[in-house]
């Protein structure tokens, strides 16, 4: 919780500077603050509502009125929880997935960027509108045609349709990778890049001794949104992942609801479990996750 | 060196553009063509022409999962993008502990999707759970949230804007870039916080509302997994939303070809209703470059 009680530098800047001309009134600070507390209530609840219940007994949460301190504190929802299935496994099985898919991501998306932003071809301003365009295509529409090819491949029930499209820039959901990292390669001096190719330079090592180094807060970012994505997804493990050794996290969790229905103390555990990691990088690397969705913001 | 630069150019866009083909036009193609077929997984398609259309228009749970959807976008959208802004104003003014409140109003985004969903239904159990607990304690009377038809629908409102840190980051950002003497031109002819609000931020802020109103409609329908881990659609078709209908077709009755005319159908619907957003954008958005609405 480090983070959050020390405001880092990006919060300092941002500050808003637009507003405040004239110090506002006493009762408005107040009535800002108590705005605040009144928003942030039921955003946090249901938070509450999870911890309380992970770690209370059944007993206890079926009273009326209800209670919310757990007593006592049922620690072992959470151990007989991830040990009632391999939650282990899933946990790899997600990080195998998320690691092959950031890296490629990053590599072939930066690659692309790099050839859209500071090299010169024939072509290259539609070849980048037209890969646009497809951001705006709902998936539903590439599902079926793209779950039949991986079965034509026999690859069901393997990562590939989970990790390979990531290696071609991410198909669709890429598309807007290549955009950001586009966006703050242009920002970095072109001058850099004709100095090197004097010295002899090859463009891939104008990429990758200059470009790549120099871009590390937009990798970041890209790095942060792509891990997110894999690690959330639901719908391609659930469709491409079959036998129960190679579920991710989701699917595990939605497995595991769907046989203790009621068991809302395991059932929470479970899902605390599969948030705490998420939470954790999300503290962790704050600063950038702030900065990436407003550079995300800055599209329009 | 100009040779060069167009070899490497192409060969470093290779892997984005070879995706492109592969996973967006190919797919996109071959499921025109499906559309086209009827088809059931292991068997061969055979060409109907446009029989799955027409199949459409008498298809009750068709027009009930894009009611439901529509009744859904129409709900999440506003509601969202409302509550989004006004915290966002919330968090522009000078705030004590700006990390700390944006974290609060973040956090909900990051819960994974089912994990979310597996929470909210411990959250809508009508007998022990937070909201009925709340609303008894309060002397109100409780409700079924997601087990009747009338307010399932409404539910997965709430529950979805539960998940406005998102759109609330997007809008700060937006407010963050309102020129300052803009307020101050409004300051010195006498004009309030309202004035300001009326006559500078909403019209400075129209591109970013704009922005994510297009990103809401069509992220919301497209929405998936509540149908499918809470109420499986139910109850009576109340959550039969779009997807989880095309999804059911395709993966448990096996109807490849009808499931490819729906999201067709549904490409084309989300077409024509972004279009109509940009059409009717050129009247209410503020672009400052244009120099006029």
């Amino acid at each position: 919780m480090t983070a959050v009680a020390t405001p880092d530098k990006t919060a300092r800047r941002g500050v808003a500077p637009t507003q405040g001309l004239r110090r506002p009134r006493r009762y408005g600070r107040v009535l800002l603050y108590v705005a605040l507390l009144a928003g942030s209530i039921p955003t946090l609840l249901p938070f509450v509502w999870l911890v309380r219940s992970a770690l209370m007994q059944d007993a206890q949460m079926f009273v009326s009125p209800p209670e919310w301190l757990p007593s006592p504190f049922q620690w072992s929802n959470f151990s007989e929880a991830l040990t009632s299935q391999p939650f282990g496994r899933y946990f790899l099985n997600t990080l195998v997935i998320a690691v092959i898919s950031v890296l490629g991501t990053v590599l072939t998306c930066s690659v692309a960027a790099f050839s859209f932003s500071r090299l010169r071809w024939r072509g290259r301003n539609v070849v980048f509108a037209l890969l646009l365009s497809g951001v705006m295509l709902p998936y539903a529409v590439t599902l079926i045609p793209t779950f039949v090819m991986w079965q034509q491949l026999d690859a069901i029930d393997t990562i590939a349709p989970l990790t390979v499209p990531s290696w071609f820039a991410g198909a669709g959901g890429g598309v807007f990778n290549i955009f950001l990292l586009r966006q703050f390669f242009l920002t970095i001096p072109f001058e850099l890049d004709e100095a090197a190719y004097i010295d002899g330079a090859s463009p891939w090592r104008v990429f990758w001794t200059i470009v790549m180094p120099l871009s590390k807060p937009a990798i970041i970012v890209v790095t942060i949104f792509t891990f997110i994505g894999t690690w959330n997804d639901f719908l391609g493990p659930l469709l491409y992942l079959q036998s129960e050794e190679n579920y991710t996290l989701s699917l595990g969790l939605a497995s595991f609801q769907s046989m203790y229905l009621t068991q809302w103390g395991y059932l929470m555990a479970a899902s605390a479990a599969v948030i705490a990691p998420i939470v954790a990088l999300f503290f962790f690397l704050q600063r950038y996750f702030i900065e990436g969705v407003t550079l995300t913001g800055i599209k329009n | 060196m100009r040779r060069l630069e167009t070899r490497w150019g192409i060969l470093m866009a290779l892997p984005a553009i070879l995706g492109f083909v592969i996973f967006t036009i190919g797919p996109m193609v071959a499921s025109a063509w499906f559309s086209l077929t009827d088809w059931t997984i292991g068997g061969s398609p055979s060409f109907v022409g446009l029989d799955n259309y027409t199949a459409m228009a008498h298809d009750e749970l068709f027009w009930k999962s894009l009611g439901t959807t529509t009744y859904y976008t129409l709900g999440a959208v506003p509601l969202v993008l409302i509550v989004s802004f006004a915290v966002a104003m919330l968090l522009n003014e000078k705030v004590r502990g700006l990390a700390v409140w944006r974290t609060i109003f973040y956090l909900p985004t990051l819960v994974p999707a089912i994990a979310n969903v597996v929470l909210w239904i411990w959250i809508f159990n009508p007998d022990f759970g937070l909201l009925n607990s709340l609303l008894r304690q309060g002397g109100l009377p409780g409700s079924q949230w997601i087990y009747a038809e009338s307010t399932a629908v409404p539910s997965l409102i709430i529950m979805s804007t539960w998940g406005f840190g998102n759109t609330m980051v997007i809008f700060l950002a937006g407010l963050q870039g309102v020129p300052r003497h803009l307020y101050e031109a409004v300051s010195i002819d006498g004009g309030g916080a309202w004035r300001r609000f009326w006559h500078v931020t909403l019209p400075m802020m129209t591109p970013t509302i704009f922005y994510n109103l297009v990103v809401g409609v069509v992220g919301t329908f497209q929405v998936f997994n509540q149908a499918y881990v809470m109420t499986e659609g139910g109850p009576n078709h109340a959550t039969l939303f779009y997807v989880y209908y095309l999804f059911r077709k395709a993966f448990t009755e096996s109807e490849m070809g009808y499931a490819s005319a729906l999201a067709w159908t549904l490409f084309m619907i989300i077409m024509v209703v972004t279009f109509l957003i940009f059409r009717n954008a050129r009247r209410w958005v503020y672009y400052e470059m244009a120099g006029a609405r």
